[in-house]
C-alpha cells in the first residue's frame, strides 16, 4: 500500500516540478506588468473601456481598493443567495438561503475559504452556484495573487511609493491566467465524466426497482476554478469524493495538480521578479520538503487502519476505508488530503473526520502552520515570504547583524507587520476554539464523543482562520453560533493578514536595495532552506502542540492503548 | 523608521467615489464574464464534444430507459446480486441527491457498533467464507455513492451469488474477472469492480 502511495507521490511531484518553470514564465510578466507586445494593446483598450487604468498605487490605496472590491463581492453574493428563489436558473426550485448561512457563505467564498456549512445540491440554485459562488472563486483567487504580486514588487522595486494597481491586477489575473486555465481543466474533467449541463435533477427507476435521483448541473466549470483558485467549495455536499466531481484516478491526479499549479508557479515567478531565480527555487524546495513529509505521514497513519475494527474480524491490511471511495483508496485519498490542506484549498475526496486520529491530525497541522506549504494561490507565497523575513531576522539576531532579505534592510516597522501577520490566525484559532468548547451552542455541534469532538472544533477554527475550508464534517456548523464565529474567523483570517502584508510591501518598496556583500547571508542555499523550514515548524509547533495533544493525540493513545 | 521614507503617493489619495466606481464596474463585468459567459461556453463545448460524459455517463436498458449512471453506485440487497458498500447518504442509502459520508470518527463507539452489525450480517449471509471480512463491505464511502467494491469484496460474495442463482462458482468468478478494473501502479488492493455493471452482466448471464 505504501509502495503505491510513493509511486503516486513521485509522479505527482515530478509533474508539479515540471510545471513550475512554465507557470513562472506565465505569471512573472503579470506580476511585473510587462505584458508581451500583442497583449499590451488589447489590455490597454480593455482597461480604458472599463474606465480603469494601471497607474501605480501606494499601499494604502491598494488596500482600500482591495477591501472595497471584496466587501462589494460579499454583498452581491449575500443578495444572490437571499433572492435565488425569485431568480432564474433554479430548476430544483430552491428557496432563499437562511440569513446566517448566507452570511457565512458570502464571507467564506470572498475570503477564499469556501467553508461549506450547507449541502450544495439541496441549497444553492444553478444561478447562485455560477454567478455567485463560481465568480467569487475567481475573484478571491485573483485577490490573493494580487497581494502576492504586490509583495514581490515590494522586494523588487527601489525607493518607490507604488506597489501596482489593484484593478489592473485583478482583471489581468482573472482574464489572462485563471480563465484560460479553467476552460482547459474543465474540459479535461468532463472527459473523465464530470458533469457539465443545465438539466434538472434526473429521476429514474434503478435496477433493483426503487427510484434514484441524480443531482445534475454545470459542475466541471465550477470544479476547475475551485481547484485552480485553491477555493475548495464543491458543487455537491461530498465535494471531490462525489463521482460526478471526481470520477477517476486520472481526474484525481489532475485535481491535485490543479491545486498546486499556481502556488508552485508563483515561487518561480517570485524568483524572476526579484531578479534571482534561485530565490524562488529555495522557497519551492522548502515547501516541497514540508509537503512530502506531511503527505507520507498521512498515508502511513491511514495504512495502519483502525485496530478497534480489526479486532471485530475485518481485513485490517486494507488500512482505514471509512469515508474513502474505492477508486482513490488509501494512496489517492491520503495524497489528496495532504494537497488540499497544505494548499488552502479545502476540497476533499475523503472524509477527514473519519481519518485515523493522527492521519487526521496532519491535515490539521498543515493548516495551522499558516497555509504556507504551497498555501492558497498568492496567500501561500506571501505567507511563506513573511516567514522568510522572520527567518533572516532570527539569523540576524544570532550573528548580531542588521537582517536583510534580497537587499532590503528589515527594520522595526517590517518586523511589526511580520509579527502581526503571524499572530492573527493563531489568536483566532485558539480563542475561537476555547470559546466554542465552553459554551452550549458550541458543544452542541460536536458529532463525535470525547477527544474527537474537540478535534472537530479545533479543525473547524483552524480551517476557517487559515482560509482552508475543509472540515471534520461531522460538526454541525450550520447553526447561528458557528455561522457567526467561523464567519468572523474567516474574514479576519483573510483581511487582517492581507493588510499588514500590503503594509510590508509598501515599506519594502520604499527602501533602497543594497548590493550583497561578503557579510550578507545567502537566502538561496540549503542553510537558509533549513532555517525557513525551522521557523515555520517552530512557530506552528509552539502555538498548537498543546491543543493537538488534547485532541488527536489523546484519541490516538486511547485507541491504541487497548492493544 | 521606514515609515518616514515613504513617497507621497502612499498617502491615502483616492476619494471614496474613485474606489467604489471601479470596484462596481469590475465586479459586474467579471460576474457576467466568469459567472455566465464562462460556464455557458464550457457547457456548450462539453455538450458538443463530450455529450455522454457531460450528461452523467448514463446507462440505458434495451428499451432506451435510463437505469443508472456508470459512475454512481446503487443500493443492492437481493440475494442473487452483488451488494454495494454501505452508504451514509441522507434519507436513504445511495441517495444521488444528497451525497456524503458518515463522518464517524475512528474512536466513536457508534462506528464500532455499526461495523460489528454489518460483519454479523455478512457472515450470516456467507457461511462459506471463514476468513476476515473485506473492510470496504462494512465501511461507508466518502461520497455515499461509491460505484465500486474491491475485487476481494466481489470474490467474497461470489459463493453466495452462485448458490442463489444455482450457477457454478467458476462462472460467477469469470464474470467478476471480466469486470475487474486495475488500480494504478498495479496495486492489488485497489483492484475493483463496478457493482452496477457487474450486476448488469449477471442479469445478462441469467437471462441466457
Amino acid at each position: 500500500m505504501m509502495t503505491t502511495f510513493f509511486w503516486l507521490l513521485a509522479l505527482f511531484m515530478l509533474l508539479l516540478t515540471l510545471s513550475v518553470r512554465p507557470m513562472g514564465a506565465w505569471l512573472a510578466p503579470l506580476a511585473s506588468g510587462t505584458l508581451p507586445g500583442r497583449w499590451r494593446a488589447f489590455d490597454a483598450a480593455l482597461l480604458r473601456r472599463l474606465g480603469l487604468n494601471d497607474a501605480g498605487m501606494g499601499w494604502r490605496d491598494y488596500t482600500l481598493a482591495l477591501l472595497a472590491f471584496n466587501v462589494l463581492g460579499a454583498v452581491l453574493l449575500y443578495a444572490l443567495q437571499r433572492l435565488q428563489g425569485d431568480l432564474p436558473l433554479n430548476p430544483a426550485a430552491l428557496g432563499a438561503v437562511e440569513a446566517g448561512s448566507a452570511f457565512n457563505t458570502a464571507v467564506s467564498f470572498v475570503a477564499n475559504t469556501n467553508w461549506q456549512g450547507y449541502a450544495g445540491e439541496t441549497t444553492m440554485s444553478y444561478l447562485t452556484q455560477m454567478v455567485g459562488l463560481a465568480v467569487q472563486n475567481f475573484l478571491s483567487a485573483a485577490t490573493g495573487i494580487a497581494v502576492a504580486f504586490a509583495l514581490m514588487r515590494g522586494f523588487a522595486r527601489r525607493e518607490s511609493g507604488d506597489i501596482g494597481n489593484f484593478w489592473a491586477d485583478v482583471l489581468r489575473i482573472a482574464l489572462y491566467l485563471l480563465l484560460p486555465l479553467s476552460v482547459v481543466l474543465a474540459l479535461l474533467l468532463v472527459s473523465q465524466g464530470v458533469l457539465q449541463n443545465l438539466s434538472g435533477y434526473l429521476g429514474f427507476d434503478v435496477l433493483a426497482g426503487h427510484g434514484q435521483t441524480l443531482a445534475m448541473g454545470p459542475v466541471a466549470s465550477q470544479e476547475a476554478i475551485k481547484l485552480l483558485g485553491t477555493n475548495g467549495g464543491g458543487f455537491f455536499n461530498a465535494n471531490s469524493a462525489h463521482p460526478f466531481e471526481n470520477p477517476t484516478e486520472l481526474s484525481n491526479l489532475l485535481q491535485m495538480l490543479a491545486i498546486f499549479l499556481i502556488p508552485a508557479g508563483l515561487c518561480h515567478a517570485f524568483g524572476r521578479v526579484v531578479g534571482d531565480r534561485r530565490q524562488g527555487w529555495a522557497i519551492y524546495i522548502a515547501m516541497s520538503v514540508l509537503f512530502v513529509v506531511a503527505a507520507s505521514a498521512i498515508a502511513w497513519f491511514e495504512a495502519q487502519g483502525n485496530p478497534l475494527l480489526s479486532v471485530l474480524g475485518v481485513d485490517g491490511s486494507s488500512g482505514n476505508l471509512e469515508g474513502k471511495d474505492m477508486r482513490f483508496g488509501i494512496a489517492g485519498s491520503s495524497l489528496f488530503a495532504a494537497v488540499t490542506t497544505a494548499a488552502s484549498c479545502g476540497a476533499v475526496n475523503a472524509m477527514h473526520d473519519s481519518f485515523t486520529a493522527l492521519g487526521g491530525m496532519v491535515p490539521m497541522l498543515l493548516m495551522q502552520l499558516g497555509e504556507v506549504v504551497f498555501g492558497g494561490v498568492g496567500s501561500g507565497l506571501y505567507g511563506m515570504l513573511v516567514f522568510a523575513v522572520l527567518a533572516v531576522f532570527v539569523a540576524g539576531l544570532m550573528v548580531g547583524r542588521t537582517p536583510e532579505y534580497l537587499g532590503k534592510k528589515i527594520e522595526p516597522f517590517d518586523m511589526k507587520m511580520v509579527a502581526l501577520t503571524i499572530l492573527v490566525t493563531p489568536l483566532l484559532v485558539l480563542a475561537g476554539t476555547a470559546v466554542a468548547v465552553v459554551v452550549a451552542p458550541g458543544l452542541a455541534g460536536m458529532a463525535n464523543p470525547g477527544a474527537h469532538g474537540f478535534s472537530e472544533v479545533l479543525y473547524a477554527f483552524s480551517s476557517a482562520a487559515n482560509n482552508n475550508g475543509s472540515a471534520f464534517a461531522g460538526l454541525s456548523a450550520n447553526t447561528p453560533f458557528y455561522n457567526a464565529m467561523l464567519g468572523i474567523a474567516m474574514w479576519l483570517g483573510r483581511f487582517a493578514v492581507i493588510v499588514p502584508v500590503l503594509a510590508l510591501a509598501g515599506s519594502l518598496a520604499a527602501k533602497k536595495r543594497l548590493a550583497p556583500t561578503l557579510g550578507s547571508m545567502p537566502t538561496h542555499d540549503g542553510l537558509f532552506i533549513g532555517l525557513l523550514i525551522g521557523s515555520v515548524l517552530l512557530v506552528g509547533a509552539l502555538t498548537y502542540l498543546p491543543a493537538l495533544a488534547l485532541g488527536p493525540v489523546v484519541e490516538h493513545l486511547a485507541i491504541w492503548a487497548t492493544h | 523608521m521606514a515609515m518616514t521614507t515613504y513617497h507621497p503617493a502612499s498617502a491615502l489619495s483616492l476619494p471614496r467615489a474613485a474606489v467604489l466606481r471601479p470596484a462596481l464596474t469590475l465586479l459586474l463585468f467579471l460576474a457576467l464574464l466568469l459567472g455566465l459567459l464562462y460556464p455557458l461556453a464550457v457547457t456548450g463545448l462539453a455538450q458538443l464534444l463530450l455529450p455522454v460524459q457531460a450528461n452523467g455517463s448514463l446507462l440505458h436498458d434495451s428499451n432506451g430507459k435510463v437505469i443508472g449512471s456508470a459512475l454512481i453506485g446503487q443500493a443492492f440487497h437481493g440475494r442473487g446480486e452483488f451488494w454495494s458498500r454501505p452508504s451514509a447518504t441522507a434519507g436513504s442509502a445511495y441517495n444521488g441527491g444528497a451525497s456524503g459520508g458518515s463522518n464517524l470518527g475512528p474512536s466513536n463507539p457508534a462506528l464500532t457498533k455499526v461495523v460489528a452489525e454489518r460483519i454479523a450480517a455478512l457472515r450470516a449471509a456467507h457461511p462459506e467464507q471463514r476468513g476476515p471480512v473485506p473492510l470496504d463491505l462494512v465501511t461507508a464511502s466518502g461520497s455515499g455513492l461509491d460505484p465500486h467494491i474491491s475485487l476481494a469484496a466481489a470474490l467474497y460474495q461470489a459463493p453466495r451469488v452462485a448458490r442463489e442463482l444455482k450457477r457454478p462458482l467458476a462462472q460467477v468468478e469469470t464474470l467478476i474477472a471480466a469486470q475487474r478494473e486495475q488500480g494504478w501502479f498495479g496495486n492489488a488492493q485497489q483492484a475493483r469492480v463496478n457493482v452496477l455493471q457487474l450486476n448488469l452482466a449477471l442479469r445478462r448471464l441469467v437471462a441466457g
